[in-house]
């Protein structure tokens, strides 16, 4: 029972690598079989934005930081090596290791400047040099991101087991070791000494200071480690999407990473991660169902905004800070008191 | 000699727009420590509510005192939506910072996309009064009458919200608030009152810039207002939260800084520049350059 308790996620592993030999239908949660290449395709981006809200909640959950910059340093990453790629001829393993390389850099010269002002302000500085990120995408400096067009990938200089329809398992698995990465890296710093001093600046940062640690080094040390992941989602969402759009770079992504987190639990081992998947999937989903007569037929008044997947998920995750402060993770903790207090205690 | 003026003058405009997004935001931040997202939600709300009131409001228009009304109408809506955000949404939950920027985050995300269902996600051509469009010789310099308009509206709002906040019990209250609200809560005035008092004059002030932007630019967008809410919020940060002169002088020189550089150093260069210096100030003066004090 212990080991059961214990090696769950590996069992929760082992069965979605597994996943694409199972040919199951799924009847209106996905449109084909869980192994065809559309279901598999939506599954893997839920992956990867899994993987990327945990990231982000290494900064927001974990150590305090509310950061509106993170969709930088993924827009590095997946910018990054689909320039080095489709305008240098790179190969793919060098221009992701450089990208990864340069957004890391950045994260820490800018976290450096940024973590210098504390609370709102952070917020807002990370917030502006993002924009300067999405302003560089959208002005198409010498041609290199393509502007508002995006910039689509040479598949040609892509090892073949990752191009073509056929081959969206290989990225699928590609999506489940991203994800399975960041989830061991990041249980691994909550395990360690640095992890418990990011658990106390997010409780107390003065108290912290007066141990004799010095907070803006932990947290630079939290900044950087979450925009490496971030860079190296991007890599893995580039090669998913087969292309680069703007969107990356918009703010708009920084604040659906936030919701995503909200919504599962911050700080929690897999809210983040339960987030990122559902937000995703209910976002495509939303789409299609949107698309799709059965919204149509409901009145005018309901039917233009519930076709709009981003008022539905930002309806449901306003709804969520004020009935659900713990998001999903903590919804079982709730359900454990619920139920004591409605059931009747035993009698001795 | 002429692009500098008109470079200047349009500098002047743009930083016009930027006020009146940063001084609401920059009122509501000083006092009740909520950082808006969905500020730039009460900038479109203004915007197509001047849109829709000049098609279809009886006595507006898109000329004359039809388009004044307009505007009219279009800053009361904002002004209705930005009280009852306060009163519905964010009163609940006083005092609790990061849940109120999330409610804000997801309101601005859910608003824009109820705009989108309800208008269209392309841009529409905003009614704009003839007369904008006309320009005036300013020392050999022939300027759009808009821009002028942009900057007369933005002093006229300013000199107000100073009158306010100097010469009335409410602008005391603020100014009070701002610096110490324990203080003022603890000599028993409900601070409170206060909060949807600043919400609803930030609200009018946004949606009278969604209403000039939309003159100024000529269509409206659902998106329209996320992209200057990002650089008011950059004004707001070199300013100094929770001052209004302050908001006044960072727009003025974040207007001008941007527009000669982007002139001279190229499309885009500006904006980078805008954020360099909001990087020097807070490295130089964390607290922005008017410190923590309204008025």
């Amino acid at each position: 029972m212990s080991y059961l308790k214990r090696f769950w996620p590996v069992g929760a592993f082992v069965a979605l690598a597994l996943l694409p030999y199972s040919g199951i239908t799924i009847p209106g949660l996905f449109d084909g079989p869980l192994n065809s290449p559309g279901a598999l395709q939506v599954l893997a981006l839920c992956l990867v934005f899994g993987g990327l809200a945990a990231g982000y909640d290494l900064l927001f959950g974990r150590t305090g930081l509310l950061s509106f910059g993170h969709a930088l340093y993924f827009a590095l990453g997946v910018y990054g090596t689909d320039i080095l790629i489709t305008k240098f001829g790179y190969p793919l393993p060098l221009a992701a290791l450089l990208a990864v390389l340069f957004a890391t850099t950045v994260a820490v010269a800018l976290g450096a400047v940024a973590l210098r002002v504390h609370g709102i302000a952070f917020s807002m500085v990370t917030l502006a040099f993002a924009q300067v990120g999405a302003i560089l995408v959208a002005r198409d400096p010498n041609g290199l991101t393509g502007g508002e067009e995006g910039l689509a990938l040479d598949a040609s200089r892509l090892p073949a087991a990752l191009v073509g329809v056929v081959n969206t398992v290989n990225l699928y698995w590609l999506a489940l070791a991203y994800l399975g990465l960041v989830l061991t890296v990041l249980h691994r710093v909550a395990q360690s000494p640095t992890g418990r001093v990011f658990a106390g600046l997010r409780d107390d940062e003065r108290r912290v200071g007066v141990l004799g640690l010095d907070p803006y080094r932990f947290k630079l040390v939290a900044f950087t480690l979450s925009g490496a992941l971030a860079a190296l989602g991007g890599v893995v969402y580039l090669l998913l999407t087969a292309g680069a759009s703007p969107h990356v770079a918009s703010s708009d992504l920084t604040l659906t990473l936030l919701v995503m987190v909200v919504l599962g639990g911050p700080g929690t081992r897999f809210g983040p991660v339960l987030g990122g998947v559902l937000f995703t999937y209910l976002d495509h989903r939303l789409t299609d169902v949107g698309a799709s007569g059965a919204v149509d037929a409901l009145p005018g008044v309901l039917a233009g905004p519930l076709s709009q997947p981003l008022f539905v998920l930002g309806t449901i995750f306003i709804l969520a800070v004020y009935f659900f402060p713990g998001g999903l993770a903590g919804l079982r903790t709730r359900l454990t008191a619920l139920r004591r207090t409605v059931t009747p205690p035993p009698r001795p | 000699m002429s692009t500098v003026i008109l470079m200047t003058v349009t500098g002047l405009g743009l930083a016009a727009l930027y006020f009146l997004v940063a001084s609401g935001l920059s009122l509501v931040f000083g006092l009740a420590d909520v950082l808006n997202f969905a500020h730039g939600l009460f900038l479109s709300v203004g915007a197509y509510a001047t849109w829709w009131a000049a098609g279809n409001l009886p006595g507006a228009g898109a000329e004359g005192w039809g388009f004044v009304l307009a505007v009219a109408f279009g800053v009361l809506a904002g002004t209705v939506v930005a009280s009852l955000v306060e009163l519905v949404m964010i009163r609940p939950l006083y005092s609790r910072t990061i849940e109120q920027v999330l409610v804000t985050v997801g309101l601005s995300l859910a608003g824009v996309a109820a705009l989108q269902a309800g208008f269209g996600a392309d841009p529409r051509p905003f009614p704009r009064p003839a007369w904008t469009q006309q320009v005036v010789t300013i020392a050999g310099a022939r300027v759009p009458m808009d821009r002028l308009l942009l900057i007369v509206a933005a002093l006229v709002v300013l000199g107000a919200l100073l009158a306010f906040l100097r010469w009335t019990r409410y602008g005391l209250i603020i100014r009070a608030g701002v610096e110490n609200r324990e203080m003022v809560t603890a000599l028993g005035i409900d601070v409170r009152k206060a909060f949807t008092l600043v919400f609803a004059i930030g609200g009018a002030a946004a949606a009278l810039a969604g209403a000039l932007a939309g003159v100024y630019s000529g269509s409206v967008s659902p998106t329209s207002g996320s992209s200057l809410l990002i650089f008011a919020f950059i004004v707001v940060v070199i300013g100094g939260m929770g001052s209004v002169l302050g908001s006044a002088a960072a727009a003025v020189a974040v207007g001008l800084l941007q527009q000669f550089v982007n002139y001279y150093g190229g499309s885009g260069a500006g904006d980078v520049c805008v954020v360099a210096l909001l990087a020097l100030v807070l490295l130089w003066r964390p607290a922005g350059l008017a410190g923590k004090a309204a008025a």
